[in-house]
């Protein structure tokens, strides 16, 4: 074989097409070196979220050494700055799962909702429309909401809290009371003679329209007499974070119902299908695993928010007495975690200083585990569905 | 690469390092100061230091206000020449710097008073010092115990790392333990800002915070004004601190800098921040 061949102008390449043996090494040793570096970029994340899980961890274990785990996850009474420190931590915890599940209630109905009425109800002109206002809900800084919710939802909660509650109420429960009088009427007149379905459909749902009328109004004269004392407390928290995530879930959700494709849908339809059975029995349920991952994100921005909770969550240590009475203040992990930063300081106070530090590495495990969850539930998804 | 980029970027780099260098040598003639600590006490040291350095511009002072823990720390491992606090140096404070080699000392700049806040509609325009330790400790729980109307009392405090929340602490609670349902804000401004708004609540801000928004209580029978502070009549008052390691050297920067205090200026300055000149202390 002749070394000095013509270098060939094949494509504009410039090796040559036959190599020596040091060109063939030389050319291996380049290829290696380029994939070591692009690695070794590519897995820095990897690096870098290994730091942060090592000194976590490594400043957490110093307080589970001093105090010990019994009074961090049972005690209530949360007083770190005094002499003789109590650090029990559980009305924290319930303060956090508070405000999460607080926000999941709003933001998971609404932003699944809206998923499915940017994928499958909205004409595309609209779609185009309404999805970068949703996008926009994500750009806005997070302090940005915390102090409108503090300087102008709690006070609007303490002066109208009653009025506030009850237009809520109704707003969530007057489009919901519709649709349970037409199911209703239809679901118990199928029985009936064909004459008389028609009468019977509009007799009832008359009746069950009167019927579920009279309840709203109770509730609302009930929610109208309530009077929110301090309004920066679980709800003024729960509804800001809700919102926060409803881009989160909104897209992601959307994702996952595109995804499902179009196949299905046309199937659907041709069975004979109305538009709302393909929707809540074909498509929603094909897309359940794509929803429940955006739920698991929507609870991790809300877990994570700090702002917002320092500012409107009033940081009482308490578990509000019942436990579902969000017109309480509450404290959360990532509030204690800002506000106790500054003064707790390594030379002088040592339990102090690592009680956050375990606190981090609660908060760290939890976003872990539901992201691991996330994981599964996906992958799982993608084996069966396909 | 062409010879028109190399000659920029040769260019760019001679330019850079002859800036460096320039500032570098301005740099070396000035004296620097530098304050950590209370975010009470900051804006006193902001306004000193920015008076200080229009009489004196060879001397560069800076100043970050990340509390008062913070503050000791930063003068115990030698990082700061002057330590600002809103409370004294606790003893494993001191002990710590004995074993570090630095002795600190405290230099009184001002007198503040806490002043015990509730919004301007509430009937109650008086209390005691036992009876606000009661209303935190969670022992009074409506307003209506204490001549008020029948609401339930909202009782907001300053964070734990605040050396307002120390004080309070000290001088109205006692060792009592502040009762599970207080709310916990981030700032003087943010209780204001609570008060102002809610009817039912209570909070506590230092004096230069109590404007017309909102409505400072007579404790003890003694109103919170500058006289009442500076001769510690007003019970819930305290000193303001500046720490430094040892005694400064008469006639150094730093030495006129911590004896601003001192002078008419200094304490005209003290007074626009809102807080009590020392010399203040005539109460007729």
């Amino acid at each position: 074989m002749q070394d000095n061949v013509k270098p060939s102008t094949y494509g504009g390449l410039s090796k040559q097409l036959l190599m020596s043996r040091g060109a063939q090494r030389y050319q291996r040793l380049g290829t290696l070196a380029g994939r070591s570096i692009l690695t070794i970029i590519a897995s820095s994340s990897l690096i870098a979220l290994l730091f942060i899980f090592y000194f976590i961890i490594r400043d957490a274990i110093p307080f589970f050494r001093i105090e010990g785990f019994k009074e961090f996850f049972t005690s209530t009474r949360w007083y770190p700055s005094r002499e003789e420190a109590e650090f029990g931590a559980l009305s924290i915890f319930v303060g956090s799962g508070l405000v999460t599940l607080g926000a999941i209630v709003v933001a998971v109905p609404l932003g699944v909702l809206a998923a499915l009425c940017l994928s499958d109800i909205l004409p595309f002109s609209l779609r185009q429309v309404a999805k970068p206002v949703i996008e926009m809900l994500a750009a806005i800084p997070s302090v940005v909401y915390g102090f409108f919710a503090l300087v102008v939802f709690a006070p609007l909660m303490q002066e109208r809290g009653g009025g506030l509650l009850s237009v809520g109420a109704w707003l969530i429960l007057a489009p919901l009371a519709v649709i349970a009088v037409v199911v209703l009427s239809d679901v118990t007149t199928t029985r009936f003679s064909q004459r008389a379905r028609v009468p019977g459909r509009i007799g009832l749902g008359i009746t069950f329209g009167g019927l579920i009328a009279f309840g709203l109004v109770q509730l609302t004269h009930f929610l109208s007499g309530l009077s929110i004392i301090s309004g920066t407390n679980a709800l003024n928290t729960s509804v800001i974070l809700g919102i926060m995530a409803l881009p989160t879930v909104v897209s992601v959700s959307e994702d996952a119902l595109n995804a499902v494709g179009r196949e299905l849908r046309e199937g659907s339809y041709a069975l004979g299908a109305t538009r709302a059975e393909t929707l809540l029995r074909v498509v929603v349920p094909a897309a359940r695993s794509g929803i429940l991952a955006a739920v698991i994100l929507g609870v991790m921005r809300a877990v994570g928010e700090t702002m917002v909770v320092w500012m409107a969550s009033g940081n009482a240590s308490k578990i509000p007495s019942p436990w579902f009475n969000y017109l309480e203040p509450i404290r959360t992990l990532t509030a204690t975690i800002a506000g106790d930063m500054g003064e707790a300081d390594h030379v002088t106070g040592s339990a102090r200083y690592h009680v956050l530090f375990a606190m981090a590495l609660s908060l760290l495990a939890f976003a872990f585990i539901s992201n691991l969850v996330s994981e599964l539930i996906v992958r799982r998804a993608r084996k069966v569905g396909g | 690469m062409s010879k028109l980029r190399i000659a920029l970027a040769v260019f760019t780099m001679f330019t850079f390092s002859a800036v460096l260098m320039a500032t570098d040598v301005l740099a070396e003639k000035q004296t620097k100061i530098i304050i950590d600590g209370s975010t009470t006490v900051g804006p006193i040291a902001k306004a000193f230091a920015e008076y200080y350095m229009s009489m004196h511009t060879d001397v560069n002072v800076t100043i970050s206000e990340s509390g008062s823990g913070n503050g000791a720390k930063s003068l115990i491992n030698g990082v700061c020449d002057i330590a600002d606090m809103s409370r004294f140096m606790k003893l494993n404070e001191y002990k710590a710097a004995i074993e570090k080699g630095v002795t600190p000392v405290a230099h009184v700049v001002a007198m503040d008073g806490i002043a015990i806040i509730v919004h301007p509609s509430n009937p109650v325009g008086k209390l005691t010092v036992e009876q606000v330790r009661d209303i935190y400790m969670g022992k009074i729980t409506s307003w209506k115990q204490i001549g008020g109307s029948d609401v339930a009392i909202v009782m907001i405090s300053r964070d734990t790392n605040s050396g307002t929340y120390e004080s309070f602490e000290k001088l109205v609670m006692k060792k009592e333990k502040i009762a599970e349902n207080a709310e916990y804000v981030g700032s003087n401004g943010a209780i204001r800002q609570r008060v102002q708004s809610t009817k039912a609540a209570i909070g506590y801000v230092g004096l230069g915070f109590v404007d017309r928004t909102v409505k400072a209580l007579e404790i003890n029978g003694v109103y919170p004004d500058p006289s009442t502070v500076a001769s510690g009549v007003y019970p819930v008052a305290r000193p303001l601190f500046m720490f430094t390691n040892g005694y400064p050297k008469l006639g150094s920067h730093l030495f006129s800098f911590v004896t601003l205090y001192l002078t008419p200026k200094g304490q005209e300055i003290v007074e626009e921040i809102g807080f009590v000149p020392i010399t203040r202390y005539e109460y007729d």
